[in-house]
């Protein structure tokens, strides 16, 4: 069995007055791939920053290699290991290319991620090294938010919605080398608005529905109505 | 020639402007925060200088050595321990502290070296010149002023476009959030922005001291200088810092040619236009 990587027990989050987050309970084994998928306003992206530490308010526990994490703020919980990709890039647009990544490894954590080894994944970024992140394209920019979160060499990373604004073309290129990128014991939790592309990537899925899971387990264990009906609450 | 030599003079003394203005606009860059206390900051930072001086004999510009660690510190731990808890989406709690800050330094300054006019005392620095063409005379302490202001901003420039330091910086401005993902404590970039927002302001105490007589209350006015200085040369341009404070300085200097009491006021009139007409400076924000 593999160990256990991240546990969440009864996490409850809150943006200001408004909860957003019910009472969320799972597990992630190393090296696994866990799909988050649910409408928008689901709660995806808030468990994500819940496990970041981008959110304060919140209940319950988050154990990262049986640690608790939930108390930490985002700049510790990246040193332990947890980097996420934010949802939009948000890159650095006074930065290069080269120095959103060098940024990204700002925690110097020991791992096979060195700028050389993002480049030969992502050569063209090699190519637009001199210039402002924010120039590129919208999927050299995601090259580079991805890029930038693997620079911390972390062992789980937090993709968030990384097809958004993207053309088909270029997030079926980004998906191949997902597979490439989720190697070497790295795990990874996906949250994605295209379900089918997320289930075929992911070992594990949870569906969300208002902060609440609707259903979870392995992708192929469900039916597509099955899981349709937990995606729109039927 | 008499006009030659007020706008060399002018520029001159726009390095001390500059120098005023660049701490003002690396922490305005760094945290959005305009720092009303900033003058005020410039003037106690001359008192501290003041008193080394008087204990250690040291001449002002030796006395550099002490005064900037000194001041690096007290700009450390005066983020940390109050403006950063100011800092936040509301533009309005940092600019009262820092009004209170001015407050409180001027009186507590008044308490302790009361009204009297001060003076850093450089000797022969002060007043000795040399002879660039018949009429025109540059003095040996405006022209280092000068040069200090161009190697501060060099300096500056080097730190935040080519250091992890600048990065940092950088990055927190741009997006204090995304960087914490990086593992960026913003507390701790803005203090250590604070910390060498000091040592310039160490810097620029140390010339003001030994160029003017200073008392508690002059800070305001320093301040004005320094916010038309970055105002004119663009916010987030160092070197449009300096091109600000210069063309501050010589406006200056063409007022007080004109009449000695539209010294200030020609200046006031330069800022105005720019503000009027190019209202994000004349040099744009410099990028990665």
């Amino acid at each position: 069995m593999p160990d256990s990587i991240l546990k969440v027990e009864n996490l409850e989050s809150w943006y200001g007055d408004a909860q957003v987050l019910h009472g969320l309970s799972f597990e992630l084994k190393k090296g696994e791939v866990l799909a988050l998928i649910g409408a928008n306003g689901a709660g995806k992206s808030t468990l994500l920053k819940s496990i970041a530490g981008l959110l304060p308010k919140k209940t319950g526990t988050i154990s990262f290699h049986s640690t608790r994490i939930d108390h930490l703020a985002a700049n510790d919980i990246v040193a332990k290991g947890v980097a996420l990709v934010p949802e939009g890039r948000r890159l650095f647009p006074s930065l290069s290319v080269e120095e959103n990544l060098i940024l990204g490894g700002q925690v110097a954590r020991k791992g096979p991620w060195t700028l050389a080894e993002i480049y030969n994944l992502f050569p063209i970024l090699s190519e637009k090294r001199k210039l402002p992140a924010t120039s590129l394209s919208g999927g050299q920019q995601q090259m580079v938010a991805i890029g930038r979160g693997l620079m911390s060499n972390p062992d789980l990373i937090l993709l968030d919605e990384l097809s958004l604004g993207l053309a088909p073309i270029v997030i079926k290129d980004i998906y191949a080398l997902l597979s490439k990128i989720i190697s070497n014991g790295l795990s990874a939790i996906l949250v994605e608005q295209d379900v089918n592309r997320a289930l075929e990537s992911a070992n594990h899925f949870l569906c969300m529905q208002e902060g609440r899971i609707s259903l979870a387990g392995a992708p192929k264990s469900f039916s597509k109505d099955q899981i349709s009906a937990a995606y729109f609450g039927m | 020639m008499v006009w030659f030599n007020i706008i060399i003079q002018g520029i001159l003394v726009g390095g001390l402007y500059a120098l005023f203005a660049a701490g003002l606009s690396l922490i305005f860059g760094v945290m959005r925060l305009v720092n009303i206390a900033h003058g005020d900051m410039i003037v106690a930072v001359a008192y501290l200088a003041f008193v080394i001086v008087k204990a250690t004999g040291l001449h002002p510009l030796a006395s550099l050595i002490l005064v900037i660690p000194i001041a690096m510190v007290l700009g450390y731990a005066l983020q940390r321990g109050i403006l950063n808890r100011t800092l936040g989406k509301d533009i309005l709690p940092p600019l009262l502290v820092t009004f209170g800050l001015s407050v409180i330094i001027q009186n507590g300054l008044l308490q302790i070296f009361t009204a009297d006019n001060r003076k850093l005392q450089a000797g022969a620095l002060e007043t000795s010149s040399f002879p660039l063409l018949p009429g025109v005379d540059i003095g040996y302490l405006p022209l280092l002023q000068f040069i200090v202001a161009i190697g501060v901003i060099a300096g500056l420039q080097y730190l935040f476009y080519k250091t992890a330091l600048g990065r940092a910086f950088r990055a927190t401005s741009d997006d204090a959030e995304t960087a914490l993902l990086m593992g960026l404590d913003k507390r701790r970039v803005y203090a250590w922005a604070m910390a060498l927002c000091f040592a310039v302001i160490a810097i620029a105490g140390i010339f003001l001291g030994v160029r003017t007589n200073f008392d508690p209350a002059i800070g305001p006015g320093r301040l004005i200088f320094g916010f038309e200085a970055v105002i004119i040369g663009g916010l987030g341009n160092l070197w449009g810092t300096l091109i600000g404070g210069v063309i501050l300085g010589v406006a200056q200097g063409i007022g007080a040619q004109i009449n000695p009491g539209a010294q200030e006021l020609a200046g006031h009139l330069v800022f105005l236009m720019v503000l009027a007409f190019r209202p994000t400076g004349l040099f744009p924000r410099m990028q990665g």
